[in-house]
C-alpha cells in the first residue's frame, strides 16, 4: 500500500495537509501497525536528506523522512553515534518514524533513548503553519519541551519536517560477552547485577528463551580485554566473545519471522521474570528483553492468543506498543487516559486534522 | 486576602502552617533573582500529597494564584511569588519513599534536596546524576520545573533526561501519573513535557528518577592557559578528540581573581584563563583515556596541567569552579547572571564579542562556562548605587542573549526563562511558536493560577533590579551554576 500524497518540499507538504479535513503521516512503513488509517495518507519519505551535520557540535539536523542507515552512515563516517541504537535501520526506517513511534534499541541502556537526543524539531500543524521547538544546540531550556513530547506522539499533533539531534562520539572499539544462564531468574538477576556494576555496560539483552545475556562493553579497545577478564573474575562467571554483528540483526527483529505480531512494552526490571513467565508461556510467543530488562519486546504468530495476551498485560499492569499486527489498535493492555490528554491534544490540533491517540 | 479564602484554607490545614504575618511573608518575596519582589497574601506549607491536592483545587475553584516553592534558588524568578496569591511551601513534602538497587530508581517528594538523592543511593553504589551547583540545596522539585542543568550535562543530560514518572496535580485540580518507572514508555512522553513547565502546569507530588552507578574512576585536570582562546581551542581538540568526559568547565582570569579571594582557589599563576576537564568511567577504560587526554592537553601549550592525585584535590578543583559565581558577586556590590547557550565551535568568538560589548559599555564581566555544551554564563558586575548603571548593565545583558540566539544558540541553557528573560521568548520564537505555547499552557492552566506571569512576555514586567548576593549565598549556603 502507498500513501495517497508524497510532498517532496514543505510547500508541497502544507498543500497536502490542506487539502483534507484528516490526514494521517507516514514514513518507510517498517511498523505498519502504527499507521493510522484514517483520511488522506501523506507520506514523508521524500522529505529526506541530512540538512547539517556539525560533528564538532555533536549535533545533526535532518528531513523527518531520511533513511536511518543515510544518517548512521555519515555520522559513523566522522566517528560518530546516535547511542541508543536506532532500530529497523536496514529495513528502510526513517528518523521520523523512529521518533514519532519512540522506539530506541540497545543501546538506550547506557546513555539513554531517542528522548534524550532529541534537541529540536520543525512541524507542520493542522493549519499549515511550520513551527520550530527546541533549538539546534545541545543544551537549551527555553520554552516548553514540545520536541521529547513528541517522541512516542505518533503523528498526532502534526507532520514532523526535520529534527535536529545530539550525538556521541563512537567509542573506538565494543566487545560483546555472552554469559550462558540456566533461566530466567538467572538471566534478570545477571542483568541486575551488571547494570549496577562498574563497568558501564553499553547494551544489557536476554535474547529470546532467555537462557544467556548479552553483554556489550565499548571503550578503548585496550581496555575492553581488561574489563572482560575482570567481570568473568568478579562474577565466577564463563563466557564467550560473540560475533558483533548479532546487533545488526537486532536491530531488525531477525529473531522475530516474517507475518509474525511484533510489539514494545515498557517494564522494570522486577517484573521481568513473570512477564517471561505469564506472557511467555502463551502459544507461539517469543519474548526479548532489552535496555536491561526496561523494554521487552513480544512476537507471536498465533491471532488467536490476542484476548489472552490482552488479559495477562493487564494482569501485569503492561501496555504495548503494536510494531506489526493487528490485535484491533495500536495498544493493548492497560492504557491510562487522562482529561488532560484531550486538552493537549486540542492545544495542537484544534481542527482535529490529525489522528488521536485513542484510534 | 479575603477572609472567607484563608477561612476554606484552614479547613484544608492546621492554622499553623498557614503563614501570614508580615515578617513570615518577607522571607518568601523573592528567590535566587533577588531582581524582583512581591510579597504574597499567605504562605501554606501542607505535609501531605492529599493536602497539596486539596490546596490546589481550592485555589482553582476560587480563581487564587499560588506559586509552588521549593528552596527557592531559581536563578531567573522562577519561584516569585504574586501579589494576592499564595505560596505553596513545599519543602515538607521531602521524603524519599523508596530507593530500589533493582530498577535503579529512587522514588521521591519535590522537596527532597537534590544532593539527598544521592547519598541515600550511595549505599547501594547509585547516585543521582544531574549536579546544579546549589545542589546542596535545591529540590527535585524545582529541578524538574526548570530542567536544572549543572556540570556534568554535556555526558548526563539536563534533570529532564533523568525523569521516568511523575505523579502531578495539575492547575486544573486533575491528579495525573505519568510513566511507569521503566525507562521506556509507550505513547508521548509527558515527563519530557513537564520536565521545564517552569511551574505553568502545576505541582509535581511524586517523583520517580532515575539513578546511575557511580562511576568507577574519576580522572579530573585543571589547565592553566595565558589566553581564554588558547582554553577554548584546546577544548576544540578535546572534542575532535572522540573522547566524551563528564564535564569541560572554563573560568576566566575575573573569575579565578574571585575564586582565590573567595575559597583561596589556587590557580597557576599568570593564567588568563582556566579549564577543567573530567573523565570518569571504568577504571581500565579511564586509563587509556587519561593519556590520550594528557597528550591533547600538552600540544595545547598550557602554562601548567594539574591533575588532580586524589578524591581530595578533585573536589578542590571543584570548589573552586562551584563558588565562582558567589566569587565574583564579591568583586562588585551588584551583578547580572546570564546562561546563553552558544554553539561550541562560536564560543570563542561569543567570548570576543562579550569582551567588546563590555568594553563599550565600560562595565566588568567575569565568564564561567560550561564549555562542554557552549553554555555561557557571564556575570555583570555593577553599582546599583551608580544612577543609570543598572541600565546599562540591563542593556548588555540583552545584548549578550540577542548575541547568543544570532549565533544558532539559545537564551538559556539551564536556569529557565522565568521572569528574568520572559521579554526575550520572542527572540527564539516567532508568534505562531509562542501562541501555540500559550495554548499548550491553556490546556494546562485554564484560569492562568499556576505560578502566573512566568515564562511569557509581559507588558508590566517590572524592571530588573540585582542588589548583590542572595541572602543564602552570603551565609555560603547556595552558590550559582
Amino acid at each position: 500500500m502507498s500513501p495517497t500524497l508524497t510532498p517532496s518540499s514543505v510547500t508541497e507538504l502544507r498543500d497536502a495537509i490542506l487539502a483534507s479535513a484528516r490526514v494521517s503521516i507516514e514514513g518507510a512503513r517498517t511498523k505498519p501497525a502504527l499507521i493510522a488509517s484514517a483520511g488522506s495518507s501523506i507520506g514523508l519519505r521524500q522529505l529526506s536528506g541530512i540538512t547539517e551535520y556539525d560533528p564538532e557540535e555533536f549535533t545533526f539536523t535532518a528531513l523527518a523522512g531520511t533513511p536511518l542507515r543515510e544518517v548512521i552512515a555519515a555520522l559513523d563516517s566522522r566517528n560518530q553515534r546516535l547511542p541508543f541504537d536506532p532500530m529497523l535501520v536496514e529495513s528502510g526506517g526513517t528518523l521520523g518514524g523512529a521518533f514519532a513511534s519512540g522506539l530506541s534499541g540497545p543501546g538506550r541502556h547506557r546513555h539513554g533513548g531517542i528522548r534524550d537526543f532529541i534537541l529540536g524539531i520543525r512541524f507542520m500543524d493542522g493549519e499549515g503553519r511550520l513551527l520550530r521547538l527546541g533549538g539546534k544546540v545541545v543544551k537549551n531550556a527555553a520554552g516548553f519541551d514540545v520536541p521529547k513530547f513528541f517522541v512516542g506522539s505518533l503523528g498526532c499533533f502534526g507532520a514532523l519536517v526535520d529534527l535536529t539531534f545530539k550525538v556521541f562520539p563512537r567509542p573506538p572499539a565494543q566487545l560483546t560477552l555472552r554469559f550462558p544462564t540456566q533461566h530466567v531468574e538467572e538471566s534478570v538477576e545477571l542483568i541486575t547485577r551488571l547494570a549496577s556494576s562498574r563497568w558501564d555496560c553499553d547494551a544489557l539483552e536476554i535474547p529470546t528463551g532467555a537462557r544467556h545475556v548479552l553483554a556489550r562493553l565499548a571503550g578503548p579497545n585496550r581496555a575492553l580485554n581488561l574489563m572482560a577478564s575482570d567481570m568473568g573474575r568478579a562474577l565466577k562467571r564463563e563466557f564467550t566473545v560473540e560475533d558483533p554483528s548479532i546487533w545488526a540483526a537486532m536491530a531488525e527483529f531477525a529473531w522475530s519471522p516474517p507475518g509474525h505480531a511484533l510489539a514494545k512494552v515498557p517494564l522494570v526490571p522486577t517484573s521481568a521474570v513473570e512477564c517471561a513467565k505469564v506472557i511467555g508461556s502463551l502459544p507461539t510467543m517469543q519474548v526479548h528483553f532489552s535496555a536491561a530488562c526496561n523494554v521487552a519486546f513480544l512476537s507471536w504468530a498465533d491471532p488467536t492468543i490476542h484476548a489472552a495476551l490482552q488479559t495477562s498485560l493487564a494482569q501485569l499492569g503492561l501496555e504495548a506498543m503494536m510494531l506489526r499486527g493487528d490485535p484491533g489498535g495500536w495498544c493493548m493492555g492497560r492504557r491510562r487516559v487522562t482529561q488532560i490528554e484531550a486538552a493537549v491534544k486540542h492545544a495542537f490540533d484544534p481542527l482535529n486534522r490529525f489522528p488521536t491517540l485513542s484510534r | 486576602m479575603a477572609s472567607v479564602v484563608l477561612q476554606r484554607l484552614s479547613t484544608l490545614i492546621p492554622a499553623e502552617r498557614i503563614l501570614t504575618r508580615p515578617a513570615e511573608l518577607a522571607s518568601y518575596e523573592s528567590d535566587g533573582l533577588t531582581a524582583f519582589r512581591a510579597r504574597p497574601d499567605a504562605i501554606v506549607v501542607p505535609e501531605t500529597q492529599e493536602e497539596t491536592i486539596d490546596i490546589v483545587r481550592l485555589c482553582h475553584e476560587l480563581g487564587i494564584p499560588f506559586v509552588a516553592r521549593g528552596s527557592g534558588t531559581s536563578l531567573s524568578g522562577g519561584s516569585l511569588p504574586v501579589a494576592n496569591g499564595i505560596v505553596i511551601a513545599l519543602n515538607r513534602l521531602n521524603r524519599i519513599l523508596h530507593i530500589d538497587p533493582t530498577t535503579r530508581t529512587a522514588v521521591v517528594e519535590p522537596g527532597v534536596i537534590n544532593t539527598h538523592v544521592t547519598q541515600a543511593a550511595s549505599p547501594f553504589g547509585l547516585h543521582y546524576a544531574p549536579d546544579p551547583s546549589s545542589q546542596s540545596i535545591c529540590t527535585i522539585g524545582g529541578n524538574i520545573a526548570f530542567n536544572s542543568g549543572g556540570a556534568h550535562c554535556l555526558k548526563h543530560g539536563m534533570t529532564a533526561n533523568h525523569v521516568l514518572a511523575i505523579k502531578a496535580v495539575l492547575a486544573t485540580g486533575e491528579v495525573v501519573e505519568w510513566g511507569t518507572g521503566s525507562r521506556e514508555f509507550i505513547g508521548p512522553d509527558w515527563c519530557g513535557l513537564f520536565s521545564g513547565h517552569e511551574g505553568l502546569f502545576g505541582i509535581a507530588l511524586q517523583i520517580t528518577l532515575q539513578l546511575l552507578p557511580k562511576p568507577d574512576r574519576f580522572h579530573t585536570v585543571l589547565a592553566g592557559y595565558q589566553s581564554l582562546e588558547q582554553a577554548g581551542d584546546a577544548v576544540a581538540a578535546i572534542i575532535a578528540s572522540g573522547l566524551l568526559p563528564g564535564a569541560i568547565e572554563i573560568m576566566d582570569a575575573l573569575a579565578l581573581e574571585a575564586a582565590k579571594a573567595a575559597v583561596h582557589a589556587d590557580y597557576p599563576p599568570g593564567c588568563e584563563a582556566v579549564l577543567i576537564v573530567e573523565l570518569e568511567g571504568p577504571r581500565e577504560a579511564v586509563e587509556v583515556e587519561r593519556t590520550q587526554l594528557e597528550a591533547i592537553l600538552s600540544a595545547s601549550r598550557p602554562v601548567e596541567m594539574r591533575p588532580a592525585r586524589d578524591s581530595a584535590e578533585r573536589l578542590a578543583i571543584w570548589k573552586g569552579r562551584k563558588s565562582a559565581f558567589s566569587a565574583v558577586g564579591r568583586l562588585s556590590p551588584d551583578f547580572i547572571v546570564q546562561d546563553g547557550v552558544v554553539p561550541r565551535r562560536r564560543l570563542g568568538e561569543a567570548l570576543r564579542k562579550i569582551a567588546r560589548m563590555a568594553s563599550e559599555s565600560g562595565i566588568r564581566v567575569a565568564n564561567v562556562f560550561h564549555a562542554g555544551d557552549g553554555n555561557l554564563h557571564p556575570l555583570i558586575l555593577f553599582d546599583g548605587r551608580v544612577p543609570g548603571a543598572l541600565e546599562r548593565a540591563e542593556q548588555l545583558a540583552g545584548r549578550i542573549l540577542k548575541m547568543c540566539v544570532e549565533m544558532g544558540g539559545s537564551i538559556t541553557g539551564e536556569h529557565g526563562i522565568g521572569m528574568e528573560k520572559r521579554e526575550f521568548l520572542p527572540d527564539m520564537f516567532s508568534p505562531a511558536e509562542i501562541r501555540l505555547m500559550e495554548r499548550i499552557h491553556a490546556a494546562f492552566d485554564p484560569k492562568k493560577i499556576s505560578n502566573p506571569g512566568k515564562m511569557f512576555p509581559a507588558g508590566t514586567a517590572p524592571s530588573l533590579q540585582l542588589h548583590g548576593l542572595h541572602p543564602l549565598e552570603k551565609a555560603g549556603l547556595a552558590s550559582r551554576e
